[in-house]
């Protein structure tokens, strides 16, 4: 503890490098959990229409505040303009859309009216080929793929619902009805209703700080494993792991010391990382974390976690050589685990091979567990099968470190 | 009190032994120096003697306890001070000495006024506070030394304890050693500067090449050596005058 506390460079870098990230990663993220963003994405809009579709359109962009509409003339313009990165995304509308839609709306309305014998004129006029337009959608190539998605379905659900319109409006006139007294309904007969969990009769919204609490104190729980795998070496450099097997304590309680010591530090990490996600988010306009009646089961995870990430720490400075080995395999090792664990890419989405890799990774464990208690209000026996393979996970890679230890320094 | 029977260790893609079917015999109360020049399997010898190196074959026994069926019991019966410092430089020399001396079982007062009083006769009192980092090379062997002992060790290794110090320092860690041999503790060291070895060592065994080329009192081995008149001259005799680089 001692060298620990004495390495005042080393305790700030392992207490304030976390809390940064926490706060950093929250930071950014916000506003992908928010409903309505604070920010407007300006987005380019070269309008070839200019008629009752384009208007709606612009008028739904608009209305979404999501984006900030900024007309041009050209194509070329906005192609040009999209593509160099000074802007994510350039909507073009084709020339007659309205026009165009209109019609093929009017040929369809008419041929199923006079399906039903309800067209005045019955002779067979040959129907007029009308061809399908298109709304081009030009996107910065470094936008990311989930933004390019949302833009792609929200365009398509907007169109969607200005061709729906489109098609009630033309049977009312053919059906002679005033424009002023609708007759169908053009709102969604089918709506949504998100159905979030409950806890005394209050809905419980999870908010990015819940998100990133959990995934982020995770992840800097798990570097541990580079301040404590250099330690062992350190000793070894040092030579004063050299006099300490020459002492009666075994290599087992050598590890044990550290490991409370180690697990001192997580835990204290924990509660800074909590403290500010309890007051420091609400005061800096970011959501706070609710921890009321979850303290217990947070500290419980918090506990395996860290034991998990130790356990592999011990062992990694066991088997390394030398500081440059541990460092950095100690480094990517938790990237790769964070990755693997779905700290940045939910596991569902992953490949189905790397889902299955994803369950054998102690982070993916702690990770549900911390979502478990955070965000689906669970109670202790659901967090009970992730916290028993952390500690299994410590069990076993502690004896690995231990028989090693024995192995290659047996007399 | 130390018995060594073909005691042998080769290196993992070695093409020589570092030691060689050694035998030797340290009687209790000896201080017995392993001289020989660099390379020679001084440290080898001592490493397996401490529980450092698993030897390639042979045996040795201390006090009758080998360390496959007594290691606990003899690692409280032998002290050792490796040639590296081997402390925790952010540590003060205090707390160094505490924590080695705690992992022999050595607790509370005891441990203090044990530490108190090595430091005092190593003359290290005033800095007991002061980090290690901060010491020169002498005081850093000479906590180096106090670590290895606070337990007070039947059998003590000491691998070149004097290398690299002042003479001063020099002198209060050889006679602090002569005082310890006096109440009682067996010593076992490997050094270089033979002029020491001949006045501290009660026996002498000159190692070259893992083997021992010749052992015996140091007096007595100057005397059957023709125109020998230190123990620098038996060992030249005995080693020769060639390099032994080698890597």
């Amino acid at each position: 503890m001692l060298l620990l506390v004495r390495d005042i460079g080393g305790i700030a870098i392992l207490f304030i490098m976390p809390l940064l990230l926490l706060i950093v990663i929250t930071l950014v993220q916000d506003s992908t959990f928010k409903t309505i963003s604070d920010i407007k994405i300006p987005v380019l809009l070269v309008d070839n229409d200019n008629g009752e579709v384009s208007k709606k359109i612009i008028e739904n962009l608009s209305e979404s505040n999501s984006f900030q509409i900024l007309q041009k003339s050209s194509e070329e313009e906005a192609k040009e303009a999209v593509f160099s990165g000074k802007y994510q995304l350039a909507i073009v509308i084709p020339e007659n859309l309205s026009a165009s839609l209109q019609k093929k709306v009017d040929q369809n309305v008419e041929g199923i009216l006079s399906k039903f014998g309800l067209e005045e004129d019955t002779l067979a006029v040959e129907k007029e080929t009308i061809p399908q337009k298109e709304v081009r959608l030009y996107f910065d190539p470094a936008t990311q793929v989930s933004f390019k998605s949302s833009v792609k379905n929200g365009i398509d659900k907007m169109i969607s619902k200005i061709e729906t319109q489109s098609i009630y409006k033309a049977f009312q006139t053919e059906l002679g009805e005033e424009d002023s007294e609708p007759i169908f309904d053009t709102e969604n007969f089918i709506a949504f209703k998100e159905i979030l969990p409950t806890k005394n009769n209050e809905e419980i919204i999870p908010n990015s700080a819940q998100h990133n609490v959990s995934a982020w104190t995770l992840f800097a729980i798990f570097f541990i494993i580079v301040p404590l795998s250099i330690n062992l070496l350190k000793e070894k450099n040092q030579g004063t792991f050299v006099r300490l097997r020459t002492t009666p304590v075994s290599y087992a309680t050598i590890l044990g010391g550290k490991t409370i010591v180690y697990l001192s530090v997580c835990l204290v990490q924990f509660t800074l990382m909590l403290l500010v996600g309890i007051f420091l988010f609400p005061a800096i306009g970011l959501p706070g974390v609710d921890v009321s009646g979850k303290l217990p089961m947070l500290y419980t995870v918090a506990l395996f976690s860290g034991l998990a990430a130790i356990g592999l720490g011990l062992l990694i400075g066991t088997v390394a050589k030398t500081q440059e080995q541990a460092a950095p395999f100690g480094a990517t090792s938790v990237v790769i685990l964070a990755a693997l664990g779905g700290v940045w890419v939910p596991v569902f989405v992953m490949p189905k091979f790397m889902q299955f890799v994803s369950k054998i990774s102690p982070m993916n464990w702690g990770l549900e567990a911390f979502y478990d208690v955070f965000l689906r209000n669970v109670g202790f026996a659901k967090i009970l099968p992730e916290i028993s393979l952390l500690l299994l996970f410590f069990l076993t890679t502690t004896a690995i470190a231990i028989i090693y230890n024995r192995r290659k320094n047996a007399v | 009190m130390i018995e060594i029977n073909q005691l042998s260790k080769k290196y993992k893609g070695a093409e020589y032994f570092s030691v060689k079917d050694l035998n030797l015999k340290v009687e209790e109360g000896e201080i017995y120096g392993l001289l020989g020049p660099n390379g020679a399997g001084k440290t080898t010898l001592i490493s397996m003697l401490t529980s450092l190196l698993k030897p390639t074959s042979g045996s040795f026994t201390i006090n009758g306890l080998n360390f496959k069926e007594n290691k606990n019991q003899l690692k409280q019966l032998i002290g050792i001070v490796p040639q590296e410092y081997a402390l925790y430089p952010t540590l003060t020399a205090f707390e160094n000495l505490a924590y080695f001396g705690s992992m022999y079982g050595i607790k509370g007062e005891t441990l203090k006024k044990s530490i108190d009083e090595h430091l005092e006769i190593m003359g290290l009192s005033k800095f007991a506070h002061k980090k290690t980092a901060t010491f020169s090379g002498g005081m850093k062997r000479r906590v180096n030394l106090i670590a290895g002992i606070l337990h007070k060790p039947k059998v003590l290794f000491l691998d070149e304890p004097t290398v690299g110090v002042d003479v001063q320092s020099k002198n209060v860690i050889i006679d602090h050693l002569k005082l310890l041999n006096k109440q009682g503790t067996t010593i076992v060291y490997t050094s270089h500067h033979l002029n020491e070895a001949e006045f501290f060592c009660t026996h002498v065994a000159i190692i070259d090449r893992g083997v021992i080329i010749v052992k015996g009192i140091p007096s007595e081995l100057i005397k059957t050596q023709n125109d020998a008149n230190n123990l620098e001259d038996v060992f030249l005799v005995k080693t020769g005058k060639a390099l032994r680089d080698h890597a």
